[in-house]
């Protein structure tokens, strides 16, 4: 069990906000949120998935719609806790927990925000070990497991309940009814028991957001090279130092995709890299070869201070490391390629994981 | 003519401008008294020139004073918060991420009420009457007369936060009322910061602005007085009297400014070397790159348009250490007069070691002869290797731009910045902040979401052009002057239905320039 004290939600924010990928938004709102139920009702616990009964309900909540409406319109507070409630209720049993469906954002502090204000236990999982731009991009889908019945409120005190056939099906008729809500929803979805979430959650998500977010701040204290401390610490590798030239966005289908160029420095020189995205990033290739794609996790950094840039806030002139790290075994499967792999986002491109491609 | 000021923390700069052309300048300490420090400057100048105040257009003043107050927490009064939008954004009150000494000295007098409107215009729920003047009795009863008033989605209907100040002025009769659409763009915590920080800040503007006119008046100067925004552009003095908030930030952005001016160039890298750091900024087409991400003034989070710049701490008055060679960040400031060894002191400073390089020739020469050529070489390349580094992290390509050197620590730069293709002095350079208020312009923005549902990208665009231009003529523009200097637009994530958020800022001369 650890406790999340106010200084362990910054860690695990910037920690988060890294295997983020850019996505997400901006997670201010939902710390601010969540330090501020911190304070008003206590630490909150969190626990792995073996510290609790097989048997026992967890409910992930998340904020569905678009962050720029978020930090104009934020929550009640209690809309946070209708969606959750009305599950617990249609489903007539207690919740014994709340989880984060990503890490990355928003949504990876707005379940500490409920854990603390009902003071319930926060698990130490999550269903992408990142954040991907779709709801049924989870491995509770590689199992089968539905995102249904799913609550989604708004401030108001509307709460709608979905039972759908797949979870493609949830995305759709979510995404409507997010509009309708004012662009933003307080959603509670994906209902499993413990025995479901060993097998299909990716553990130690959010003990492992933690962990990234310490090595960065004591990086900076120590005035060593944070960027190169944070790729160490996941194995990953730098794929690119540069300078953003360019970036162009269009809005497809609902989501902010684009493209960001960035010129190379130092050992990168006279390089040039392709930075795609939709919400989150999704590919990146150097003088038109790819170098990395999803699912494995690429992150842009500030090259000095390795605080992690979301792709909305990616601007040019920036200075930036790219680094690229692998994903969760689970999405390493056919199934799981095949959910959330190039192919799946338009690249005519194969997976090869990241540490074949570079780890020579 | 006219004649432009910087009240700095430091120093009071004062220009006399005629057309392009700097006629007279004069830098003297800032007196506690502002007023009495205006004056000592204005006489210098009619003085000099033998002016005959009548021959002025206008009389443009730069000032820290307004943000030197909340970073230093004096001179605030009590100030209420008033947001609608219930029942949405219960969860984070007003003033909810602000330090606790600033959020004292305030007051933390926080309403919430019913209103506020969705991205599309939507009401969140019915404007009530009733219970804003519920509320404004219960203000009125604290004896509180500043209330700033915060709804959802203000910049897309305004109608809400006038109708329930409208009712505030008539609860409270001598309330100064903030609202936030007025000054602040989307972001409701951050729009919200800066109209409280607004409200705090009345009374001693309506005090400071009546000191300026009352110097002008002394010195039977008769033209019309602006005040610099943060974004470089002017307003009115009744207009900064209302909008203290406005002025903050307004001095990089001055001083970059009159290096644009100064230089003649639109596009260039500005390295403004003070006594104890020096600012780098980059100028496109004639204005300072705004920061992208969210600025702290006095521990408190604001989203207004400031200059993104790049501080080292590397200054005139910077220390300099041996074994091994480094260079500040610890510096004498403005002591440097007494405490450089160069002016009789005993601490080697950044200043000291170039006029060891024989390339400058300040104080007593004499001094500084126990410094050795070959150190003061290596200094003199270790100072220009921060400053390349600098410059290098603020450029957005390889590819050489011109650099323009302003401010009183410039003489530490004598050899060309590797990467720059060519770096200018130019003449007055120690004023650039008193040249950049003089010579500024009136300005106007719109920043809203639109919708792309029967209208085409275009339409909208030239819709958010026509608000911006339409404010900067409010403003004092004249029509046929105005420029679009800057357009942003940025798709919403995660939303069908094509919503697009559009930031357009628009500058012309003022009528008279």
């Amino acid at each position: 069990m650890q406790l999340v004290d106010e200084t362990a939600l910054d860690e695990l924010a910037l920690g988060a906000a890294v295997l983020g990928t850019g996505g997400g938004g901006d997670p201010y709102i939902g710390k601010i949120m969540s330090r501020q139920a911190i304070r008003d009702y206590g630490p909150i616990q969190m626990l792995s998935l073996d510290e609790l009964a097989d048997e026992d309900l967890v409910v992930p909540s998340a904020m569905m719609g678009a962050p720029t409406v978020m930090v104009e319109k934020m929550p009640s507070g209690d809309d946070v806790l209708n969606a959750f409630e009305t599950i617990s209720r249609y489903l007539n049993q207690p919740i014994r927990a709340t989880m984060s469906i990503e890490a990355g954002g928003l949504n990876s502090v707005v379940p500490l925000y409920l854990a603390a204000r009902l003071q319930i236990p926060l698990v130490d999982c999550d269903g992408m070990g990142r954040a991907f731009p779709e709801l049924q991009m989870v491995t509770h889908t590689l199992h089968g497991l539905s995102a249904t019945p799913m609550a989604m409120s708004d401030e108001r005190g509307n709460t709608l309940l979905l039972e759908t056939i797949d979870n493609l099906w949830t995305e759709t008729f979510a995404r409507s009814i997010t509009i309708d809500m004012g662009a933003t929803a307080l959603i509670a979805l994906y209902p499993a028991t413990v025995a479901q979430l060993k097998e299909c959650a990716i553990h130690g998500t959010m003990s492992r957001a933690r962990e990234i977010g310490r090595i960065i701040m004591n990086a900076r204290r120590q005035e060593a090279n944070p960027v190169d401390s944070v790729r160490a610490a996941l194995d990953g590798f730098l794929v690119f130092e540069g300078k953003v030239s360019d970036v162009e966005r269009r809005t497809e289908g609902g989501f902010a995709r684009g493209d960001a160029y960035m010129e190379g420095i130092h050992e990168y020189e006279g390089k040039r890299l392709r930075l795609s995205f939709q919400n989150e990033h999704l590919a990146a290739r150097i003088d038109d070869q790819f170098i990395v794609t999803v699912p494995d996790l690429i992150a842009v950094l500030d090259a000095e201070s390795a605080e992690p840039i979301t792709t909305e806030g990616l601007r040019y002139g920036f200075r930036v490391a790219v680094i690229a790290f692998p994903c969760a075994a689970q999405w390493r499967t056919e199934a799981g390629i095949e959910l959330v792999g190039p192919r799946y986002f338009g690249y005519d491109v194969d997976y090869i994981p990241v540490e074949e491609r570079l780890g020579s | 003519m006219r004649i432009g000021i910087d009240v700095g923390g430091t120093n009071t700069d004062i220009v006399l401008m005629e057309g392009r052309e700097v006629r007279a300048w004069y830098k003297t300490p800032t007196t506690a008294d502002v007023t009495a420090g205006i004056i000592n400057s204005l006489r210098h100048i009619i003085d000099e020139v033998s002016l005959d105040p009548a021959s002025l257009d206008g009389v443009m003043i730069g000032t820290t004073h307004f943000t030197n107050a909340v970073v230093e927490r004096r001179h605030l009064q009590e100030t209420a918060c008033l947001r609608l939008g219930l029942p949405a954004t219960v969860c984070l009150p007003p003033m909810v991420d602000w330090p606790d000494d600033l959020r004292d000295v305030v007051g933390n007098h926080y309403f919430l009420a019913h209103g506020g409107h969705e991205f599309d215009g939507r009401v969140i729920s019915p404007f009530d009457e009733s219970e804003i003047r519920g509320i404004a009795e219960q203000i009125r009863d604290r004896g509180i007369s500043a209330v700033a008033i915060s709804s959802v989605f203000s910049p897309v209907n305004t109608e809400f936060e006038v109708r329930a100040g409208e009712i505030v002025a008539d609860v409270i009769p001598d309330a100064n009322v903030t609202l936030s659409s007025e000054i602040g763009r989307i972001g409701l915590l951050e729009r919200e910061n800066a109209a409280i920080m607004n409200g705090c800040l009345r009374t001693l503007a309506l005090r400071t602005i009546a000191g300026f006119r009352a110097a002008l008046e002394q010195m039977a100067i008769e033209a019309p007085f602006f005040i610099s925004q943060n974004d470089g552009t002017l307003m009115n003095a009744e207009f900064a009297a209302d909008y203290p908030v406005l002025t903050f930030a307004s001095g990089p952005t001055n001083s970059m400014r009159g290096a644009a001016f100064l230089s003649g160039l639109r596009d260039a890298i500005v390295v403004d070397v003070g006594g104890t750091t020096t600012d780098i900024g980059v100028l496109q087409q004639g204005f300072p790159r705004v920061a992208a991400l969210a600025v702290d003034i006095g521990g408190v989070r604001t989203n207004f348009r400031m200059p993104d710049t790049y501080n080292i701490g590397l200054g005139g008055g910077s220390l300099v250490q041996s074994e091994p060679i480094a260079v500040g960040p610890r510096s004498v400031g403005y002591e440097i007069t007494d405490r450089a060894l160069i002016f009789g002191g005993e601490e080697m400073t950044a200043s000291d070691v170039m006029v060891a390089t024989g390339k400058v020739d300040i104080g007593d020469r004499s001094r500084v002869t126990q410094i050795t050529a070959d150190f003061a070489q290596n200094v003199e390349g270790h100072m220009l290797e921060m400053v390349t580094n600098a410059v290098d992290r603020m450029k957005t390509s390889a590819t050489p731009v011109p650099v323009i050197v302003v401010g009183g620590g410039s003489i530490l730069l004598q050899e060309e910045i590797p990467g720059s293709s060519e770096m200018l002095k130019p003449p007055h350079f120690a004023v650039a902040n008193a040249i950049g208020a003089a010579i500024a312009q009136v300005g106007g923005e719109c920043d809203r979401i639109f919708s792309l549902e029967g209208s085409t990208r275009d339409e909208v665009l030239d819709q958010a052009k026509d608000e911006a231009r339409q404010r900067a003529i409010a403003a004092g523009a004249t029509s046929d002057s105005i420029e679009i200097v800057d357009v942003e637009e940025v798709p919403l994530a995660y939303l069908p239905g094509n919503a697009i958020r559009i930031a357009v800022k628009a500058v012309g001369d003022l009528e008279g320039a």
